[in-house]
């Protein structure tokens, strides 16, 4: 069975006037369908307005639809007396790592999530222990995270989610405020907890270059899903991913370019290493 | 100028948690509310020679536990230097009784001289004695003994977690408003604000530039706060663990021991004296 899945899922925000009468309705996600495995890495593509924040804030029910249903882990989202249960089984990385860190210390933070699912004292430390070596941050269990850099920051909140034991993590676009440093470590991290700990992850994300390892990508538009497929299929249709306003890795773009100008390549490359590959070939 | 508000902002810090390792340091923030208020309830304990050693050896047993350098306890009372002096100066010469120096209607007597005194102590003791419990404890270790402590008044519907919680909360966030309020000055600065010059209602004015964006900043920052809180299952106090629960060790057992033979005594020499 499915961990995700989204039947025509409908989200509408109400804009009212100073007065309380609707003033016009938005439709962030109109008619969503789309199914993710456990285990699985899916990146969901966008540009800004795309809905694909508004469908991440969904995963945790901190959305309901106003259409269609969401299961999550094969429970409904909309349903009152899941709403914890679906928290628990998805947890959620935000954008800005200042805003969701609570505690002033970092292991106090990374526990702050245990705490509040009543776990006991014992198996708090133990899970916070895991959780920060897990995304290396046990050097700074005992700082402030003020003094942290972003990335920093940012893996600490995902050792917070982590300590809860979720099945599923959804990063809502966790690198948008992180310097290229501080982006690399996160991205690493994340596809490092996908691939040894089994951890389902959906990264939401408008930088082409970070989804070139996963299991599968969406691309969202106007609130529909418009493309679905592996990195390889959805980067070989450079055109169309222009006409979304979003961009090919720089890599895939050079290979597009060559292959338009008459040189003989394959479709679709993703690395360095595979344009070389596909050079060296040309005789 | 610029640089004058910048050391400023950095220079305030909250709390006034003087790092150490002392017994006082270890000590259950529980222990050290208690004592406090012990202290407080003891300084307005005595009216005699004898009670009044005692106090001060308590006091001076403390300050010289914490480790803690006096220069910062006497710190908090240059604020209160005017209640000081207008204290002193009230009981001085309104206090009835034998006059001992009469000058027209001014007249110092015996007694007026003694409560001046024992004010004034009392007073600086009080700053002293309640400094030393926030120069040991961390904001964070003093919120969840309070937490704690006042449990009771849950039974009168005062939510004491979610205090608890908001303070710690405002602890976390007030260095990152610091820090946001010094870009925005800056910013304000470049395009020609003036924060230095003009009266006490011009500068106020000419704060609006600067509180606005902040306050917007804030709002953002804690409907963001309050989302991610309850993405990570935070509903309230029930139901909840404690990563670092408080837990009464034998020290702690010893000093609040302590604290009760202290009190003990002075109620004893406040009866007999």
């Amino acid at each position: 069975m499915s961990f995700i899945k989204a039947v025509k899922l409908i989200h509408e925000y109400i804009h009212r006037d100073d007065d309380g009468n609707v003033d016009h309705i938005e439709k962030a996600l109109d008619g969503v369908d789309l199914e993710m495995e456990p285990g699985e890495f899916v990146a969901i593509l966008g540009h800004n307005g795309s809905g694909k924040s508004t469908l991440a804030k969904h995963l945790n029910a901190i959305l309901n639809p106003t259409g269609g249903t969401l299961y999550v882990n094969g429970m409904d989202t909309s349903d009152a007396r899941n709403t914890w249960e679906v928290r628990k089984s998805a947890g959620m990385v935000f954008q800005n790592p200042d805003n969701q860190i609570i505690a002033g210390m970092v292991e106090e933070d990374v526990g702050f999530g245990p705490e509040n699912l009543g776990i006991p004292t014992d198996e708090i430390w133990e899970r916070v222990k895991t959780s920060l070596s897990a995304v290396h941050m046990e050097k700074f269990r005992k700082h402030s995270p003020n003094k942290l850099s972003g990335g920093q920051k940012q893996r600490v909140a995902i050792a917070g989610v982590l300590a809860m034991q979720p099945e599923c993590i959804v990063l809502d676009e966790p690198t948008a405020m992180l310097d290229p440093m501080g982006r690399r470590d996160v991205i690493d991290t994340i596809y490092e907890l996908n691939r040894t700990k089994g951890v389902t992850v959906i990264l939401i994300t408008h930088y082409m270059e970070e989804v070139t390892k996963a299991d599968r990508v969406f691309v969202m538009d106007k609130g529909r899903v418009v493309m679905k497929g592996t990195p390889r299929e959805i980067f070989s249709q450079v055109e169309t991913l222009k006409s979304y306003q979003l961009d090919v890795p720089q890599i895939t773009l050079l290979a597009h370019e060559l292959k338009q100008s008459g040189i003989d390549i394959p479709d679709g490359i993703l690395t360095r290493e595979e344009l070389v590959e596909a050079l060296c070939h040309l005789s | 100028m610029a640089e004058q508000d910048e050391t400023m902002l950095r220079d305030m810090t909250l709390g006034q948690y003087y790092p150490g390792k002392s017994i006082l340091h270890s000590l259950d923030p529980r222990v050290k509310l208690h004592g406090a208020l012990a202290f407080i309830v003891s300084v307005f304990l005595f009216h005699s020679f004898i009670g009044f050693a005692v106090v001060t050896a308590f006091l001076v047993a403390c300050i010289l536990m914490s480790r803690v350098p006096v220069r910062y306890m006497l710190k908090g009372i240059r604020p209160i230097l005017i209640i000081l002096i207008f204290t002193a100066v009230l009981n001085l010469f309104w206090t009835p009784g034998e006059p001992i120096w009469q000058y027209k209607i001014l007249k110092i007597t015996r007694q007026g001289l003694l409560n001046s005194g024992y004010m004034v102590v009392r007073l600086v003791y009080l700053v002293v004695g309640t400094s030393i419990m926030t120069l040991t404890t961390t904001p964070t270790r003093l919120t969840d003994g309070m937490e704690k402590n006042l449990r009771w008044l849950n039974f009168f519907k005062v939510p004491v977690h979610e205090i608890a919680m908001m303070m710690s909360i405002a602890l976390r966030f007030v260095p990152i408003l610091l820090e946001e309020t010094d870009k925005i000055m800056k910013a304000q600065m470049a395009r020609g604000a003036d924060f230095e010059t003009g009266n006490f209602f011009k500068k106020a004015k000419n704060m609006v530039p600067l509180l606005v964006p902040l306050f917007v900043s804030a709002w953002r920052r804690a409907s963001d706060l309050a989302m991610a809180m309850e993405a990570r299952c935070y509903r309230g106090g029930n139901g909840r663990t404690k990563m670092k629960p408080l837990i009464y060790n034998r020290t702690d057992v010893c000093a609040l021991g302590l604290l009760v033979i202290y009190l003990v005594v002075l109620i004893v020499i406040r009866i007999i004296v």
